[in-house]
Parts: structure tokens; C-alpha cells; sequence
């Protein structure tokens, strides 16, 4: 065992495999940064669509999250692999490739946590709303949404700990993420157990560092939706 | 669009035995991986709650070291890290009998217990003390009271997001591929390489994905209403993929 071949590639993992600066279009946080923010736009509207009291709205919105929930995530990123380039009429680079994959999939996700949240905002509070002359889209926007939020952090933490570890696929299409890099790392020097292990060590003071911090703000900001982080 | 459908490249051929055995690797993959994960859920669970502490921080640093990796990590780990620290005799052994099947089961199983152990806990956990004391006050024993009341409880809650766990370990199944393990994945792109027809290829894949899913999660969801308290609804866990 030689652990030098970490630190020696140091620079090329953190730099450009982690945070994504270098001669690669690459980066984990690069990835995943405007994943989870994008994604999270879209869960929104899925659902507020699962809601819906309409069912030309409801069914589509319903379909759309059990249509990816059930679909591995490796499956969508091979999907806009290959179609993407068919639809647009355009060969597009692995980031894009895999950001819209990772937005559309993870959506699905988020949609759930965000039906989550709104129904954990209690009935009284939608009659007070009413009561006071709100219409419903105003009663969502002041009254609905704003507790929805504040009862969701702890999941959408949890959720971007899951996406984090989920753009370790986006490896598989070529992008150069902390896993590639260790990947192009290891095809030069064959020190397999040293860089997996690393870069495990790298994903873990990530994504546990994050879970401690959702359980601490769950504490703090009691827990209406409940589960494990 | 350029594009010219054929969907007879899924029958034509070899495609329809190579789906077939990917089917095949899937679930077998998936099962052996599940047993392995209930396992070492069960038992290090178990672990946690012992008055010994180096097994609790053993058992501890098992739970949060293996699910807070990403799997495919675990994958490269186990295929390509371990294999090369093992003495040669058990080198050659593993090599000539499907190593990466093994690697992929065993990477499998170890970051799905790390999780199952998490899900077994919380459902223990949600069961209210008072379920305890009502049933020493109505005169049961330690073993009765378990055996009676906790264990029946228990179960019951552990039913539905041990099912969402499962089936993210079937659907985790298809990360196997990168390792060249010839499950259902593996031989959609196979099907997909070889007749470059890969709208075709990848919708068979996925519609077999979701039939498997969606199937699984039909007869859990029955078994779940067949056997529920009526009164005691509370569901643990979180949809988490």
C-alpha cells in the first residue's frame, strides 16, 4: 500500500474532480450545485401538480414520479445520452447531458418531498387563509408555501446528500467527476485501493458532515414530516 | 427526425435471450445481495443497542462509513481494490468463478445493510413506550410482551420502507454493469451496440425496470393493508433512492 499516489494527485482530484477547475469540463459540486437548485424548481410544479384537484394535471404529475421512481437513475442518463443528440440534432457535452438527466430524475424525488411538506402545513391554516379573503393561489404563495419550506430543509438536505452521491454515475458517460478523476488517476498509476478508498473518504466528509447538519436543524426545527435522515 | 423506429431488433437476434439473462442476473444478483444486506442490517442493529461500546462504535461506524459513499465507488472498490490484497490462491479462485459477479454482490449487499440497519432502527424506534408499559401493566412477561405486542408492531412498520429499500436495491443492481457484471443494463446497451437501435433497446429495458418495481411494490402495498392495525398508521422512512 502507497498512499503518495494521493497526494501526489492531490491537486488533480480535489481541483479539478471535486470542485470542477482544469482543463476538464468536470467537477462533483459543478454537478451537482445546479442540480439540486434546478431540480428543485421543477419538484415544485410536480408537486403542486400531485395536488392538483384537476386530474388532467394530477395523473401526468403522478405518472412522471412513478414513471423515475421506479426507473434506475443509470437508465435516465442513458436515455438523454442517446436521445438528446437525436432531438436536438446536436453531439452535446457530458455536463449538460448528465445535469438534465440528473434535474428530470431527481425532480421526481424532490416533487415528493415538496407534496410532502405542503401537506404538512395544517388544514386550519388554509380556512384562516380563505377566511380572510386570500384567493388560493395567494393563500399558497403567503399562507402554504412558506411553512411547506421551513418543514421540508431537513428532507431537501437529506435529498442533496442522495444527488451528491448520485453524480458519482454521471462517471459513466464520460463526465469528469471526483470518481473519473480517480479513474484517470488509476489507468496511469494502478493503485486502485488507495484512490477508491480516498476518494470514499472524500464523498464521506461530505455527506456525513451534511447529514449532521440536518439532523441538528431537524432538532431545531422540530420534525412535522418525520423519518430518518 | 432522421430517426427510423424497428422494434423487431428486441426479438430478433439474440436480444430476447440476452434480456432474458439479464433478467436473470438482475434478480440473482439483487436476492443474493438482499440476503447479505439483511444480514448484517439485522445484526448490526443488534450491535447498536449492545452495552458494549467498541461493538456500538463498530457497528456505528459500519452504518454511517458505508451508506454516505456513493455505490458505485464501493463497486470500483471492491472489484478493483480488494481483489489485488487477497492472497493468489483466493485471487485465482475469484477470477475463475465471476469475480465481478461476486464483487458486485458483495458491494451490493454491504452499502444496502449499512442502509436496511438504518430502516430496521427507525421502525423500532417509532413504536411508542406506551405500547411497553401497557403491556407490563397488563401482567406480560419481558418475552410475552415482545413475542405479543413489540415484535407484531414492529414488523408491520418496518413492511413499507423496507419495500422501498428493496426495490432500491434491485434498481442499485444495474450499477453492477460498470464492472462488467451481464445484468439487465449491461445487456440493454448490449442490445443497443449491437444493432444501434437505442430508443428500442433502452425502452425495453426501462418498461422491464418498472413492471419489476411497480409489480414488487403492488403486492407489498396489499400485504401492508392485509395485515395494518386499524388505528395505528404510521409510516417511517422516506422515499430515498
Amino acid at each position: 500500500m502507497d498512499f503518495g499516489v494521493v497526494v501526489s494527485n492531490f491537486g488533480f482530484l480535489m481541483v479539478q474532480g471535486f470542485l470542477g477547475f482544469g482543463n476538464f469540463v468536470g467537477g462533483t459540486l459543478r454537478l451537482a450545485i445546479p442540480a439540486i437548485v434546478l431540480g428543485f424548481i421543477l419538484g415544485i410544479f410536480i408537486g403542486l401538480g400531485r395536488l392538483a384537484r384537476a386530474p388532467w394535471i394530477r395523473i401526468p404529475a403522478t405518472g412522471y414520479v412513478e414513471l423515475f421512481r421506479g426507473t434506475p437513475l443509470i437508465m435516465v442518463i442513458f436515455w438523454f445520452w442517446f436521445i438528446l443528440p437525436i432531438l436536438l440534432r446536436v453531439p452535446l457535452p457530458e455536463y449538460w447531458v448528465a445535469l438534465a438527466a440528473f434535474v428530470i430524475f431527481e425532480a421526481a424525488y424532490l416533487g415528493e418531498i415538496v407534496r410532502a411538506g405542503i401537506q404538512s402545513v395544517p388544514k386550519g391554516q388554509v380556512e384562516a387563509a380563505t377566511a380572510t379573503g386570500l384567493t388560493a393561489a395567494q393563500t399558497m404563495r403567503h399562507v402554504v408555501l412558506p411553512q411547506a419550506l421551513k418543514n421540508m430543509i431537513p428532507a431537501l438536505v437529506t435529498q442533496f446528500i442522495v444527488l451528491l452521491k448520485d453524480t458519482s454515475l454521471a462517471s459513466i458517460i464520460g463526465y469528469v467527476d471526483l470518481t473519473k478523476a480517480a479513474q484517470i488517476v488509476n489507468n496511469r498509476e494502478i493503485r486502485p485501493f488507495e484512490l477508491y478508498l480516498f476518494i470514499a473518504v472524500v464523498y464521506w466528509i461530505c455527506t456525513y458532515s451534511m447529514s449532521r447538519f440536518s439532523r441538528r436543524l431537524e432538532l431545531r426545527l422540530g420534525s412535522p414530516m418525520g423519518g430518518p435522515a | 427526425m432522421q430517426y427510423q423506429f424497428d422494434w423487431s431488433v428486441l426479438w430478433r437476434g439474440q436480444s430476447a435471450q440476452w434480456l432474458l439473462q439479464g433478467i436473470l442476473t438482475t434478480l440473482e444478483i439483487s436476492a443474493l445481495a438482499w440476503l447479505l444486506a439483511s444480514a448484517l442490517g439485522v445484526l448490526s442493529g443488534a450491535l447498536r443497542t449492545v452495552p458494549l461500546r467498541p461493538l456500538r462504535v463498530l457497528a456505528t461506524f459500519y452504518v454511517e462509513f458505508f451508506r454516505n459513499v456513493p455505490l458505485l465507488v464501493w463497486m470500483f472498490f471492491w472489484y478493483f481494490g480488494v481483489p489485488p490484497l487477497l492472497p493468489r490462491p483466493v485471487q485465482d479462485w475469484l477470477f475463475n468463478h465471476g469475480a465481478e459477479f461476486w464483487a458486485g454482490m458483495f458491494a451490493l449487499g454491504v452499502y444496502h445493510g449499512a442502509r436496511f440497519s438504518e430502516v430496521i432502527r427507525s421502525g423500532i424506534q417509532s413504536i411508542p413506550k406506551t405500547q411497553f408499559e401497557a403491556a407490563a401493566s397488563t401482567g406480560l412477561t419481558v418475552a410475552q410482551a415482545y413475542r405479543l405486542i413489540i415484535i407484531p408492531i414492529a414488523l408491520r412498520l418496518i413492511v413499507p420502507p423496507m419495500t422501498n429499500e428493496s426495490l432500491n436495491l434491485l434498481k442499485n443492481s444495474s450499477l453492477a454493469l460498470t464492472i462488467g457484471v451481464a445484468e439487465l443494463t449491461f445487456q440493454t446497451r448490449q442490445i443497443e451496440t449491437y444493432t444501434a437501435k437505442a430508443i428500442e433497446a433502452l425502452t425495453a429495458g426501462t418498461l422491464i425496470y418498472l413492471i419489476l418495481c411497480l409489480g414488487i411494490a403492488s403486492v407489498m402495498a396489499r400485504v401492508e393493508r392485509r395485515f395494518a392495525i386499524p388505528g395505528l398508521i404510521a409510516r417511517v422512512g422516506r422515499a430515498e433512492h
